[in-house]
């Protein structure tokens, strides 16, 4: 029996992708958030280009509201693989008056950090920003291409975009403009929980079931261990055995209740699971276009 | 697990949505939140069932007027595969969203709608998956609700659909018919009890039996080197790894191989995938090689097995499809992008229309606008390593990018 290379078809397309960034463009970055799916981005570059290192940066978009656990896991990751981080933070534009922050039970950085990203891509000329967008999240996520072209003002226009026929992909572009470039764009979450599982990556802990301090507001799990979410006084705090399924803006990110405390677990509650993984977050649910608007003024 | 990819096609109204939207419904891929989002607006709006579009009609604009505009992709899985559907539109204008969803799946299904049977739509979409050579496809024929559950209207359709046939050039083609109601959800992925004449599969059985090993054609194998890896550490100091995606069949360690365009000979030494080597690499696998000769290799460059040589030409007839609202100019100098590697191209001539519609269209062959189909003869400044569309698809097909806009224009399918 020889050796042979089985080729699981997602990985495959998602290395090609990544390799097309590094080949076309000259100032390619990986946008990171320390959630797994941009954990996994970042391995699939590693297989990409192995036994070279991943020849671009990554890039983390820092509102100030994220999970400490997210943040130490982050740095370990970058120091063990030795790559270049670029920290660029949300609180920085604030204090410069470039956007202000939002008030009230609702408020949170998420829409903010598009400002900063914005004014991170032009601080260092970056062509083409790869993220872990995954088609499967979201109506509007679900039209975007592999290659989506945002202009000089980072706007999406949903209308105009590129054709992508078969494996090609067309990364032309004017000075100014950068493409965003979307290696796991067909993986589903399951697909992305499956590869964690194959692959023994290490995720932060709060993606597993843990006690923590929350209270309840629109049928929705929010933290009360930090002052970032805003909490009424007769909004009640107990412990409550949660996870979180996606690990954004803390003042955004609801967890769910779940006793899944290893990957398969994980995998297996995915699998049965009812809620899809943006029902938490709060941000989608301001309207029913919400994640169209914030792309078309260059949110990721 | 195998992944299926399905584009899906038909004419407005013919309910292409409701159907992808029960099909998640009944393999209970609907989250909780957003089948209550859809029942919800289905309730404002006044319907007595649930408008199952509501799950795939993403962008603001389609809400508004209640149609597709481009391409969404959907997915679920079953226990035996994932799948991909590219829900692409039946507007006219929109055809350019169909090539592009034709053009990276394995089954095409095509949607009539059993009170209107085919219409011209339905000729442009058969015609465009015959073209584009795609391997499986099927004619649902939709709202048999409206129509009685009538065997009569299904056989008449399915004649009428047959008369198509006769002129398509891609004759291997496998077609299948299957009447249903996306609505009322007979024969999507529960047997219809309306239908008791249907003696054939459902949509979601006949897409779960498809035999993967069939829809993929038997190609060579081209290996195009899309990035060079040099990584000049201790270890690694004079590794010179060449990385691409394997088209067609697989490779081997010992194979001897022709690079293009020098045409000089080696063998391969190794296959890597990560930090593992493995014996063979198989058909669409993402791989880096080395080599036991030191030639000389950069991206574009393509290795083929040596006794499995492609043509090479300055010159070639293609089939294109054009894509853009600005029009071709016979004085225009375009990029040619055939897979990774980009030349420069100008059209000489446009030999021929493509008729894809029931109408008798002018021949008018100066002109070529959006969703026009036609032959036409490209001079190149350098030559491509190339095979017909019709013995690899990869590798005979390519993109035409305005140097102006950055825009990809065109696609073509090489003869």
């Amino acid at each position: 029996m020889k050796n042979r290379l089985e080729i699981n078809p997602l990985e495959s397309e998602a290395i090609y992708i990544i390799r097309e960034v590094a080949a076309q463009f000259e100032k390619p970055v990986l946008l990171f958030s320390g959630g797994k799916d941009s954990i996994v981005l970042v391995k699939l570059a590693q297989k990409a280009f192995y036994p070279a290192k991943i020849p671009f940066p990554l890039m983390h978009i820092d509102t100030g509201h994220n999970f400490p656990e997210t943040i130490k896991f982050r740095d370990q990751l970058v120091e063990e693989l030795g790559l270049k981080l670029i920290i660029r933070k949300v609180q920085v534009s604030i204090d410069e008056g470039k956007v202000r922050e939002e008030f009230g039970k609702y408020a949170s950085r998420n829409i903010l950090q598009t400002t900063t990203l914005l004014d991170g891509i032009e601080e260092f000329k970056f062509d083409s920003c790869i993220g872990g967008a995954r088609r499967d999240e979201e109506k509007a996520r679900a039209k975007e291409r592999v290659f989506s072209v945002r202009d000089d003002f980072g706007q999406w226009d949903a209308k105009n975009q590129r054709p992508e026929l078969f494996d090609m992909l067309n990364g032309e572009i004017e000075l100014g403009q950068n493409v965003r470039a979307f290696p796991i764009s067909n993986w589903t979450e399951l697909d992305v929980w499956s590869y964690i599982s194959k692959e023994k990556i290490e995720i932060p802990p709060i993606y597993f079931a843990h006690k923590r301090a929350t209270f309840l507001r629109d049928g929705l799990i929010w933290s009360a261990e930090d002052d970032i979410v805003y909490r009424e006084e007769d909004e009640l705090v107990e412990d409550r055995l949660v996870r979180f399924r996606t690990v954004g803006d803390m003042s955004c990110t609801a967890a769910v209740l779940s006793s899944a405390s290893t990957v398969d677990t994980v995998v297996q509650e995915i699998r049965e699971s009812l809620i899809s993984e943006r029902g938490a977050r709060i941000d989608d649910k301001r309207s029913e276009a919400a994640m169209e608007k914030r792309k078309q003024e260059g949110y990721f | 697990m195998e992944v299926l990819k399905i584009s899906t096609g038909g004419g407005v109204d013919d309910g292409k949505s409701t159907l992808i939207g029960r099909i998640l419904y009944d393999t209970k891929s609907l989250p909780k939140d957003k089948l209550e989002s859809i029942e919800n607006t289905s309730k404002v709006r006044g319907y007595d069932y649930l408008d199952f579009s509501l799950a795939t009609d993403g962008l603001i604009a389609e809400r508004e007027q209640g149609i597709t505009i481009d391409v969404a992709h959907i997915y679920f899985s079953t226990k035996k595969k994932s799948y991909i559907i590219a829900d692409t539109p039946g507007h006219i204008e929109y055809t350019r969203n169909m090539v592009t969803g034709a053009s990276t799946s394995q089954v095409a299904i095509i949607l009539i709608d059993a009170r209107k049977g085919v219409i011209e739509q339905t000729k442009r979409h058969f015609t465009i998956n015959n073209l584009l050579r795609v391997k499986e496809i099927i004619v649902v024929i939709n709202k048999m609700d409206l129509v009685d559950y009538r065997k009569e209207r299904y056989e008449e359709i399915k004649k009428h659909f047959n008369e198509l046939l006769i002129n398509r050039t891609y004759k291997e083609q496998v077609i299948s018919f299957i009447p249903l109601s996306a609505l009322k959800g007979d024969n999507v992925v529960v047997s219809s009890k309306k239908m008791p004449w249907y003696k054939g599969s459902t949509l979601l059985d006949y897409l779960e039996n498809l035999n993967h090993d069939t829809l993929y054609n038997k190609e060579e194998t081209r290996f195009s080197v899309q990035y060079v890896i040099r990584p000049k550490t201790k270890d690694f100091h004079d590794f010179r790894g060449y990385a691409g995606k394997i088209y067609g069949g697989s490779i081997e360690v010992g194979d001897e191989v022709i690079v293009y365009p020098s045409l000089t000979k080696t063998t391969i030494k190794e296959i890597f995938f990560h930090d593992k080597k493995y014996q063979q690499a198989s058909n669409r696998s993402s791989v880096t090689i080395t080599l036991n000769n030191d030639v000389n290799i950069s991206r574009g460059d393509m290795l083929v097995k040596a006794n499995e040589t492609p043509k090479v030409s300055r010159n070639i007839t293609s089939t294109v499809c054009w894509l853009n609202r600005e029009q071709l100019s016979l004085d225009k100098v375009y990029t040619l992008q055939h897979g990774i590697h980009k030349v420069l191209a100008k059209v000489k001539r446009i030999n021929y229309m493509v008729k894809t519609d029931l109408l008798d269209r002018e021949n008018n062959t100066s002109v070529l606008n959006i969703n026009d189909i036609a032959s036409i003869d490209l001079t190149l400044n350098k030559s491509v390593f190339y095979d017909s569309f019709e013995n690899h698809k990869d590798n005979g097909s390519f993109i035409l990018i305005d140097n102006q806009s950055n825009n990809t224009v065109a696609v073509g399918f090489i003869k």
